[in-house]
């Protein structure tokens, strides 16, 4: 900021020397710094070396190059398929509800746009915990398995502790994030151009889809991405709404840490994890620059 | 004609659509809420009268008191430094030189969209490798320092600078430079055009980043289980072990007191924010959420 104060004349510049202004800069971001190295560069490196190590009798480390743990993580990729298909469908099950709520309440929703807004974050910002056992009730015997079971004359049917109770759950978790970003694209879409588009007589379905559609792609994107790497290492919502039994990455990562105590092991399905994020995101920032430049290409 | 038929169809299916959404965000929360005041003394979802009794229950008990003041020790904690490294690191990043910025702003954005567990388990093996027992640092030192607050606190505050940096940056970034060009004119000091414009308008940012990171950490189950020490455990620990236990009507009562907490918080924030930003731009909490997850 004091870069930008004018020279006054017959006045010393507002503007300090050189020096004073890079140590203010570095006081400024030096605590955010330290955090990240401390807190993340590190913790995430330890556990990268710990990943090729071997696991001794009492459960500790034992330093070593192998790569055992991922082997064994290999032969075992139950949770990871598992967690992918739930993230997966998860993530489409986002778009195919958050899609219309977003058109809704950026092109629909006048005055009461705010208010709607508000009305997705606070629950998105309260107690996921409490919200996901709420599921708890709703789904149980005595709530919605037990009117199926009713309905359906099964006694066995129950959805607690299935793929769907978790991908509900998932799904309920998760959909703001899918619609915000999408909101914001539709929010700031040219209106005129699908007036145009009526003009020219395209039907709704085509305006919808050659004109809507490719405004809210780098909204759908970012939200498919901000939806999908949590799913992915959700570990809360199997374990409430899928007993333990629909079984993760988050409960496989979950019993070798705090349970079995194999943190190699462990450590292992964490670089898996992290290696997951890290290939979404580079297809996420390949996919945006892509779009980026046929949207160019295609508005001249 | 045809057209204006399916015209309707089309907005009705909208309407109602967005009305079933909010329903099914909504549900669960009343469903907590409403069964926490079942007088019922057996399972959770016989419902057999209104009553208060659980609340009494767990109002009373000095475990759950524990659990509750751990909760906002956590909570506060985190807020205090998060607001203030976040909000430092916000006018300190955009004076970065792109080669320091670059790596820096990487290094947020992982931090805030990196998996919760991921940083459960690092946080957690990085801890136990340098402080716990055997670590590196006890070993050097003779002096174990543990597990407890700190290491809670530290670990919830990672996301939570990022988060506080992303929320002000956004609103320094929007910010009329008007004013402190004026205050420069009027020979105004830096430190003094800081404190008396600069910081003014991005309270607004910097409130909304001190609430919402007190209910994250307030709310937090995933690293606080991971990192937690002895009698530290906060409420969500509580109400997770319940759960995985069997839950009795007192767990409605202590869910529906953490909605309480959590709600109130963000509604004061969207109350407080709303009245002091004024302006076109939508300065809530929920403004800024929406605009900062794009």
């Amino acid at each position: 900021m004091t870069s930008e104060a004018p020279a006054v004349k017959g006045r010393p510049v507002a503007e300090p020397g050189k020096t004073r202004s890079r140590l203010l800069t570095g006081a400024l971001v030096l605590p955010a710094a330290l955090w990240y190295v401390i807190l993340l560069v590190m913790p995430i490196v330890i556990v990268l070396l710990f990943s090729f190590g071997g696991r001794t009798r009492t459960g500790g480390y034992e330093p070593g190059f192998s790569l055992d743990n991922y082997v064994a993580a290999l032969q075992r990729p139950d949770p990871f398929i598992t967690s992918l298909v739930l993230a997966s469908i998860g993530t489409f099950l986002c778009l195919l509800i958050g899609l219309p709520l977003a058109y809704f309440i950026a092109t629909r929703a006048t005055k009461r746009k705010a208010f709607l807004i508000v009305l997705l974050v606070i629950p998105f910002w309260t107690s996921f915990l409490v919200r996901t056992y709420a599921w708890l009730l709703i789904l149980g015997v005595d709530g919605l398995a037990g009117f199926f079971q009713d309905l359906l004359g099964n006694r066995t049917f129950r959805i607690l502790g299935t793929e769907f109770g978790v991908l509900l759950g998932l799904v309920y978790g998760y959909l703001p994030l899918m619609v915000f970003p999408l909101y914001v694209t539709l929010e700031r879409m040219d209106r005129t151009l699908v007036e145009a588009s009526k003009d020219l007589g395209a039907a709704r379905w085509a305006t919808f889809r050659q004109i809507t559609l490719p405004i809210a792609l780098p909204g759908l994107i970012t939200g498919s991405i901000l939806v999908f790497i949590p799913m992915m290492g959700e570990y809360v919502i199997p374990q409430i709404l899928g007993y333990g039994q629909v079984f993760t990455i988050g409960n496989a990562l979950f019993l070798r840490f705090l349970e079995a105590r194999n943190w190699p092991a462990g450590a292992a399905l964490g670089v898996g994890l992290i290696l997951i994020m890290l290939i979404t995101i580079t297809l996420y920032l390949w996919f945006t620059n892509r779009g980026r430049a046929s949207r160019d290409v295609s508005v001249v | 004609m045809r057209v204006d038929r399916v015209g309707t169809v089309v907005e009705a299916w909208l309407r109602g659509h967005t009305f079933l959404v909010y329903l099914f965000l909504y549900l669960p929360i009343i469903v907590v809420v409403v069964f926490s005041f079942n007088g019922t003394e057996r399972r959770v979802t016989n419902w057999d009268g209104f009553s208060l009794r659980w609340y009494e229950s767990v109002l009373g008990s000095k475990e759950i008191q524990r659990y509750l003041t751990n909760s906002f020790i956590v909570g506060i904690s985190t807020a205090c430094i998060a607001t203030i490294v976040g909000t430092m690191a916000a006018l300190g990043s955009q004076r970065l030189p792109k080669w320091l910025r670059l790596p820096f702003d990487a290094l947020t954005y992982v931090s805030v969209i990196v998996p919760e567990l991921v940083i459960a388990l690092a946080t957690l093996v990085f801890f136990a490798s340098t402080i716990g027992r055997d670590g590196v640092i006890t070993n050097a030192t003779g002096v174990e320092i543990g597990f407890g607050f700190h290491t809670i606190v530290s670990a919830l505050s990672l996301f939570n600078i990022s988060l506080v940096l992303l929320l002000v940056r956004a609103r320094l970034s929007g910010m009329d430079r008007t004013h402190v060009e004026a205050s420069y004119d009027l020979y105004g000091t830096p430190w003094r055009t800081f404190w008396q414009i600069t910081f003014p308008q991005l309270l607004p940012a910097i409130v909304a980043g001190f609430l919402l990171s007190f209910t994250f950490a307030f709310d937090d189950y995933l690293i606080t289980t991971f990192v937690n020490g002895q009698g530290t455990s906060t409420i969500p620990l509580f109400v997770f072990g319940q759960i995985k236990r069997g839950v009795t009507p007192a767990t409605n009562a202590v869910a529906a007191l953490m909605l309480l907490i959590t709600l109130s918080v963000l509604l004061a924030g969207q109350l407080l924010t709303r009245r002091r930003g004024g302006g076109q731009t939508d300065t809530s909490v929920a403004g800024m959420i929406a605009e900062q997850s794009n």
